[in-house]
């Protein structure tokens, strides 16, 4: 094949060098990262992450039909960047029992749900064998779902009430019917970050021991960087490359997740919050860097459905799901959208021309829906134009 | 594949139906940013992104037309009707001169209405020459082709006669608004008692022949398909060619925006995407090669997706509204300040620029 106006383009902005790496699978360099995090021409740096992600995942975009379930609001943390948490005390705080999360799944018992999502506050007041309650609750009601609970700082929690090594901890968790970890909790691996806004939680060390850990126990997990408050690009740079690191001593990471954060009621609501251009280099950066995990996602209810859908061009092979019931980051202003319907989905992904693979926790294939164009854009169908 | 598209943009040759098609059906929309983004720079070198200071005066929301994509009209003889009394619309002109300054001719105003049938030409006369000669600051960017030929149609007087006399009072060029997709079976459907196609366009045509300068809309993801955005788009372009040779007016830019179902009488209709938008926009760029300008529409697709526009082709990111009734009557809509569009534009790495209605730069600011 010839020099096209694509590789042309390339050569004028000057990252030939990089897209010759992208195209012979080579990695690249943290200085690498800096220049893609830095170049203004995001088309160009799309284009090279939608390279990765056809090498990797061709036309397909994962899905998942879960529920999201927050057991306690109630942490001791004060992150800065949250609007969810209650301190103890707080008369907002709750903390669901056993058979009121199983009451939340068997609302929802007669749509086919995959995927349990479960992450809470740190809470102090919580007993170990709690944990091991509420996992063993999920199990009893769905026993085919697959589990995906627990941030590394919760972890860390259950590990000091349990008094035990965290290996112990996560195969207890693991034999009570854990399948996976959904990697929140690691923000920026900034020691700056983490003293300016989350200093009482476990720092990056600590966040890379933990899921070391599980991949060693045979829990696989996801990692995230919740980004656009005061981090640094150079910090995000190591953030990504400490990450591939590990996935190549452990490669228990199924996912990275770049999260969008939203300032709306956090303590730093200031601060204007990332823009849409910003959501989109996350995703392509993250999958140019990340060589060795296999799936980038992007979260729509942080990334709001639109950026998501257009990710799916700039590395995104992975949109999460139609999620219920997320309370984590909640605008109770503009009411965000807390759901997507099966059908919204499948028009997102067949709109943008990919093919939809519903998937489990573990990305083991469920479905593989025939995709179905939306109205505007059938040819050579019988149409009338009604409104 | 559209490498061979790419190459026709590459020498900058123009582009035909087909090619549009194949472009619109390419769900590769890096790509088709990255065409677009080259055409923006072919013709704004200059890492620049413009931006105007105007606001929305909606003088009238009577009107009789019942479109049905439309959530902000009242029936003549409803509560819910009004007519801004002249002071009110004075005081709002003043409100904009506060935020846009006193340079001559900086501050747009697009006063846009519905179809009021006691508003007839010297209602406007009147009303544009106050403005103009009260507020030097000013520039009149308003009243779209339905307003126009309507109180033409009320007053007794031929289009043209409406247009020389309201640009002799002071109106100074037109708004697109109400082109929604210039193909009949789209306007047959939702907009049946408006202007049909060629009415839409020979205005337009008219305004460009006195002189007037104005710009060019589409508002799709209603009821049109892919095809009907493509002839609106090459409609637009000969009307252009047109005006170019034989006119002092011509259409200096071109916005697309995306149907608000809600509080319309098409409420369930599917909402148009994100996604959607840039890829129109895009198009939209690489098709109208005679057009200078192609603006955002932050006010329908939200901060968000307008700031990736400007990878998609766009060089412009609109007017600060001030106010904004006629959308947000449909459902979302946002209004945006001028720190927070300069914030977005220097964030996608071009530098802010303030200009005026003929995209010339506004020094303050």
């Amino acid at each position: 094949m010839g020099v096209t106006l694509f590789d042309t383009l390339i050569a004028k902005a000057g990252l030939t060098d990089i897209y010759e790496k992208v195209i012979h699978e080579e990695r690249l360099s943290s200085d690498d990262g800096l220049r893609l995090y830095q170049h203004p021409d995001l088309s160009a740096i799309g284009y090279m992450a939608n390279l990765q992600r056809e090498r990797l995942h061709g036309d397909k975009v994962y899905f998942v039909r879960n529920q999201h379930l927050n057991y306690t609001n109630i942490c001791n943390k004060g992150c800065l960047f949250c609007s969810f948490y209650a301190l103890p005390k707080d008369p907002e705080g709750y903390v669901l029992s056993p058979e009121q999360i199983q009451e939340r799944m068997r609302a929802y018992a007669d749509i086919p749900i995959s995927e349990i999502h479960m992450v809470g506050g740190v809470n102090p007041k919580l007993p170990y064998d709690y944990y091991i309650d509420i996992v063993k609750a999920i199990k009893e009601v769905r026993p085919d779902v697959s589990l995906k609970a627990f941030t590394m700082i919760e972890l860390e929690q259950i590990r000091r009430i349990g008094k035990k090594p965290m290996d112990e901890t996560l195969r207890e968790l693991k034999k009570a019917g854990i399948d996976a970890l959904p990697g929140g909790g690691a923000e920026v691996f900034s020691e700056r970050v983490h003293e300016e806004l989350f200093h009482a939680k476990s720092d990056s060390d600590k966040w890379l021991e933990t899921a070391r850990t599980a991949h060693q126990v045979g829990l696989p997990s996801n990692a995230t960087m919740l980004y656009g408050h005061v981090e640094q690009t150079e910090e995000k740079v190591y953030h990504l490359t400490r990450l591939r690191e590990l996935q190549d001593e452990t490669n228990g990471f199924m996912s990275f997740i770049p999260l969008s954060w939203h300032p709306e009621q956090t303590a730093i609501d200031h601060l204007p919050g990332p823009t849409g251009q910003m959501d989109l280099r996350e995703i392509a950066v993250a999958r140019l860097m990340l060589d060795n995990i296999p799936h980038i996602k992007s979260f729509w209810i942080m990334n709001t459905p639109a950026v998501t859908q257009v990710g799916l061009w700039y590395g995104a092979d992975d949109m999460d799901g139609s999620v219920l019931e997320y309370e984590i980051t909640r605008d109770p202003d503009t009411d965000r959208m807390q759901a997507l319907t099966q059908t919204q989905m499948l028009d997102m992904i067949a709109e943008a021309g990919r093919r939809p693979v519903e998937r489990d926790a573990l990305y083991r294939v469920l479905d593989v829906p025939e995709p179905v164009l939306p109205p505007y854009m059938q040819v050579d169908t019988e149409r009338s134009i009604t409104a | 594949m559209i490498t061979d598209i790419a190459e026709k943009i590459g020498a900058g040759e123009r582009l035909t139906y087909d090619d549009g098609l194949r472009l619109f059906y390419h769900p590769n929309v890096t790509e088709l940013g990255m065409l677009a983004d080259h055409v923006r720079r072919q013709k704004h070198p200059e890492p620049v992104i413009t931006y105007n200071i105007g606001r929305n005066i909606n003088y009238t929301n009577i009107c009789w037309v019942r479109c049905k994509f439309c959530a902000f009209y009242r029936p003549p003889g409803d509560q819910e009707g009004y007519t801004l009394p002249e002071e009110e619309i004075f005081r709002k002109v003043e409100d904009l001169i506060d935020v846009g300054g006193n340079e001559p001719e900086s501050c747009e105003i697009l006063m846009q209405g519905g179809l009021n049938p006691k508003l007839k030409i010297e209602y406007y006369e009147h009303l544009f020459s106050e403005i103009t000669h009260r507020y030097p600051a000013t520039y009149l960017h308003s009243l779209s082709v339905a307003e126009i030929v309507y109180l033409a149609h009320i007053s007794k007087i031929s289009v043209e006669e409406a247009l020389i006399r309201l640009r002799d009072a002071g109106l100074k060029s037109l708004p697109g608004a109400g082109a929604e997709v210039l193909a009949d079976e789209v306007r047959d459907a939702i907009a049946s008692r408006k202007e049909s196609t060629q009415e839409w366009l020979d205005v337009h045509r008219l305004a460009h022949r006195i002189g007037m300068k104005s710009t060019a809309t589409m508002m799709f993801g209603s009821v049109e398909t892919i095809e009907h955005r493509l002839q609106h788009l090459l409609r637009v372009r000969e009307v252009q060619d047109e005006s170019l040779d034989v006119s002092d007016g011509y259409f200096t830019a071109f916005i697309s925006w995306s149907f608000q179902p809600e509080g319309t009488e098409l409420p369930d209709m599917r909402k148009a995407t994100g996604y959607d938008y840039l890829r129109t926009t895009a198009v939209a760029r690489l098709m109208l090669d005679n057009i200078e300008n192609i603006q955002a529409s932050y006010v329908t697709q939200g901060p968000k997706i307008a700031q990736i526009a400007l990878r998609y082709g766009i060089n412009d990111f609109g007017s600060t509204m001030m106010e904004e009734n006629v959308i947000s009557a449909g459902g979302v809509s946002f209004v945006m300040p001028t720190d927070e569009i300069e914030r977005l534009i220097e964030d996608a790495g071009f530098s802010a620029q303030r200009r005026n209605t003929r995209y010339e730069t506004v020094l303050s600011h």
